[in-house]
């Protein structure tokens, strides 16, 4: 496959309301089951272990009318969980057997209530991860958590859990993290190759399909990028921050991109690759999988960073890895995390001397003129500062 | 009769006030005395612990509040938003910022000296993770947080309770000790958690008497006095249960004389609504939001933000017996730890206990953790009691976002609405 092919069969997957491909998935095998998370991270290996399709939902983007969801929001409210809320009362998501909301912000946190009380046949889960990274108390605490989401999981599925099961999972997931570290690595490196929107789609359909589905896409993607001949062009190399949640329309990437600017870094989709390093199979899989997110996980809005020194480091560090010139902060409107974590992130980028801008968007966002206008002037600046 | 009723009535006011303006003054010159200060949350406020380590406890909330009500917090936020701070987010943590970038004055008129710890009790709202960081970067002093996980079943774990306890013991209470130079005595907190309990019994006592008619307290305006001891840095002492005590005197007479709450003008003398109110209210124009309430004849008698600091009156009482434990309790019990489903229960059995007309929602723009889902419940509440709702926006501490004319119109329809509703049962009876 090359990849246009790719990219129009992500696309069509991502952006299908009706999540036909998941739909197809379950309606396969008998007794085929699909878990439904939120952003921004969940341990996707326990889902796959039961034989379950973790299901990414990430709103209901640009495409969807949203008429019931503003019901149940005040307009001071991100425009995330008024879709997801669409999606549910419109029954796209009537083919999902249990809902995850994980530890982002007091809206996910408040939509496991909502959801608890307006689709009472689904399970609806609260997923707290900790925000203690020691070993001993957060590490503990998060290994019974993740034993009680094992068993929630087993019960919903009907599949027990086992331990070969869960390694083999681990293993895929592993896989999984490395080919997407390693397109980040290839983007960096050279950014006309990899457009960030077509990894962008490539990513958005990885959470709607099996691992090793997506494992085997990557790869064809990779290989296929590396060989098509596209022109280099006088463009300033950013990174992007602040999009880890309500994610933005597609056209807002690409605009960006048309402006004269290269990501080299996002947090897009951050759930296929919040785990920095491989997690270890051999041993105890819950606990391997807990230690990992204690010791090896990204730095994002919605994790407590415990020392000072360490605030923004992440950003900073990847910033220098891919050699971005700059930082586009790009937050959802009323997004708390984002919103409230840029004053720090912008003093750390500004200490090692990298210029940023910021502007907010929703993922119904339809004017892209200021937007392009904006990432246009940013990137000017910095060839001309060079 | 009056004179002494005019006495009685403003005792634990007169009380309440000098407790909190001593606290400031010790806060304010800690420098000289060389106490310690720790900065921390109303809720999972753990002030007995704080205090066992001869600690002062201030409380930014309340910090913001106090500013708030003197009309300062305009200036604050938009000193905030000019240093780079997004009109989007909580205005607690603008006005706490804006102040600092503006000589960081006390009520008492004096410079708050910069607290020697952060305790960042994470109990219920995800912003108190960001504000404390912010207020790190800027005071650069150790920080220690303590994650309370959420109640998202509508139950707290023994995986939770541990979780908490440990951190209690292998990171709080350290770091208490090598801040503040004092070992730590578990008799001593044992002591003030018994006080904390006889404090709490009281409070409940008097949250609770609003199911009299005439209600003799309003349970959100007035509450907001009652709950001041225990809520901030009070729990524990001797202080608090003193207060209380006169307190509970204060309210058995108007019980007793079939009196209702007092007001900023006095009495309430009639009562048509009892309401109950769902999120925190307005500080910048609390009186004439209150206002708005008395003048109609409407009293509030039982409010869900009354419980942000400890929700006493489902049965918690700090527990001498088991004092860490207990102190995890309290944090995993505060109103906005509990999951939505938990807030709705609670949300009607004060309907149905107090023999409220309905529920009004003040939804505030600043706090997601309150706000996001008040519609939903709203209309679960209207669905099981069959009372009217209404819902209002304003904000905490952001005079932007008080619209007084939108605020009033609304609560003029939202009552008679009430009265037509009554109006059609008798009719239907
Ligand atoms: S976009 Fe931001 S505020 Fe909205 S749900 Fe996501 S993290 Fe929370
Ligand atoms: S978001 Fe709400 S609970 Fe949190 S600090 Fe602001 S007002 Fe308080």
């Amino acid at each position: 496959m090359g990849t246009q092919e790719i990219v129009t069969k992500c696309q069509t997957i991502y952006e299908d309301l009706n999540f036909t491909y998941a739909r197809e998935w379950k309606a396969a095998k008998a007794g085929r089951k699909v878990i439904g998370f939120m952003p921004v991270y969940v341990p996707m290996e326990l889902i796959h272990a039961a034989n379950a399709l973790p299901l990414g939902i990430m709103g209901g983007g640009d495409q969807m009318e949203v008429i019931h969801g503003d019901a149940y929001y005040q307009s001071y409210i991100c425009r995330i969980p008024r879709s997801t809320i669409e999606l549910g009362v419109t029954g796209r998501l009537d083919f999902v057997d249990m809902m995850l909301f994980p530890f982002v912000c007091d809206v996910i946190r408040n939509l496991s209530g909502i959801w608890k009380m307006m689709f009472p046949n689904v399970v609806s889960r609260f997923f707290d991860t900790p925000q203690n990274f020691e070993e001993k108390i957060g590490g503990t605490y998060y290994i019974h958590e993740l034993q009680e989401l094992k068993e929630a999981i087993e019960e919903t599925t009907g599949t027990k859990i086992t331990d070969e099961a869960l390694r083999n999972s681990i293993k895929l997931y592993n896989e999984n993290r490395k080919l997407i570290w390693g397109l980040y690595d290839a983007r960096a490196k050279e950014p006309w190759k990899f457009p960030t929107w077509e990894l962008y789609v490539i990513m958005r359909a990885g959470i709607m399909m099996p691992v090793e589905e997506h494992n085997q896409l990557l790869k064809d993607y990779a290989a296929a990028a590396h060989q098509e001949d596209r022109p280099k062009r006088d463009n300033s190399r950013i990174a992007l921050n602040g999009s880890f949640c309500e994610q933005p329309p597609l056209n807002l990437i690409k605009s960006i991109e048309m402006a004269g600017c290269y990501i080299v870094e996002d947090d897009y989709v951050l759930v296929n690759r919040f785990l920095t390093e491989d997690v270890p199979v051999d041993g105890d899989p819950l606990a391997n999988l807990a230690l990992t997110y204690i010791k090896h996980s990204v730095e994002t809005a919605c994790k407590y960073v415990p020392k000072e020194e360490d605030k923004g480091k992440f950003l900073v560090n990847r910033i220098k890895q891919c050699a971005a010139e700059g930082v586009i902060f790009a937050a959802p409107s009323f997004c708390d995390p984002a919103l409230l974590d840029r004053p720090m992130l912008s003093h750390r980028v500004t200490e090692n001397s990298i210029p940023s801008i910021s502007f907010k968007y929703a993922e119904n966002s339809g004017q892209m003129q200021p937007i392009r206008e904006q990432a246009g002037t940013f990137a000017d600046s910095i060839k001309l500062w060079n | 009769m009056s004179a002494d009723k005019n006495v009685i009535k403003e005792e634990s006011m007169i009380i309440q006030k000098a407790m909190i303006s001593r606290n400031y003054d010790a806060i304010t010159s800690k420098l000289e005395t060389g106490q310690k200060m720790a900065s921390t949350f109303v809720p999972g406020n753990l002030n007995e612990l704080v205090r066992c380590f001869g600690m002062l406890n201030n409380l930014p909330e309340i910090n913001a509040i106090q500013a708030g009500m003197r009309k300062l917090t305009g200036g604050y936020i938009m000193e905030a938003e000019k240093g780079g701070h997004s009109e989007d987010v909580c205005t607690y943590v603008k006005a706490d910022i804006g102040q600092l970038g503006k000589g960081n004055i006390a009520p008492n008129g004096k410079p708050y000296p910069d607290p020697d710890v952060l305790l960042l009790s994470y109990t219920g709202c995800y912003t108190f993770m960001k504000w404390f960081e912010l207020l790190r970067e800027q005071y650069k002093c150790p920080t220690v947080m303590i994650h309370v996980p959420y109640q998202g079943d509508g139950h707290w774990t023994m995986n939770m309770r541990d979780y908490i306890v440990k951190q209690l013991k292998e990171e709080v209470i350290p770091t208490f000790e090598r801040i503040s130079g004092v070992k730590f005595d578990i008799d001593r907190l044992r002591e003030m958690m018994a006080l904390s309990a006889k404090a709490e019994d009281d409070l409940v006592w008097v949250i609770e008497t609003a199911k009299h008619k005439p209600s003799p307290i309003d349970a959100y305006f007035g509450a907001v006095y009652y709950v001041g001891p225990i809520f901030s840095a009070f729990r524990g002492t001797q202080e608090a249960v003193d207060y209380y005590k006169v307190l509970k005197k204060e309210i058995q007479y108007r019980i007793d004389n079939k009196m209702g709450p007092i007001t900023p003008e006095g009495e309430m003398k009639e009562q048509k609504y009892r309401i109950v109110v769902e999120g925190p209210p307005n500080w910048t124009n609390f009186r004439e939001f209150w206002k708005m309430f008395y003048d109609e004849g409407a009293v509030v008698v039982a409010s869900s933000y009354s419980k942000v600091g400890g929700t006493y009156d489902m049965g918690f009482r700090h527990d001498p017996a088991n004092p860490l434990e207990s102190l995890a309790e309290y944090c995993l019990g505060c109103y906005t730890n509990r999951n939505l489903p938990t807030r709705v229960e609670i949300l009607e059995k004060y309907i149905n206990d107090y023999e409220a007309d309905g529920l009004l929602t003040n939804s505030i723009k600043s706090c997601n953790s309150f706000s996001a889902g008040q519609l939903m419940m709203m209309r679960e509440v209207e669905k099981r009691t069959g009372k009217p709702g209404a819902f209002i926006e304003t904000d905490l501490v952001d005079p932007r976002y008080f619209s007084a004319a939108n605020v009033k119109n609304r609560l003029e329809s939202y009552f008679q609405m009430i009265e037509q509703k009554r109006r059609g049962v008798k009719s239907a009876a």
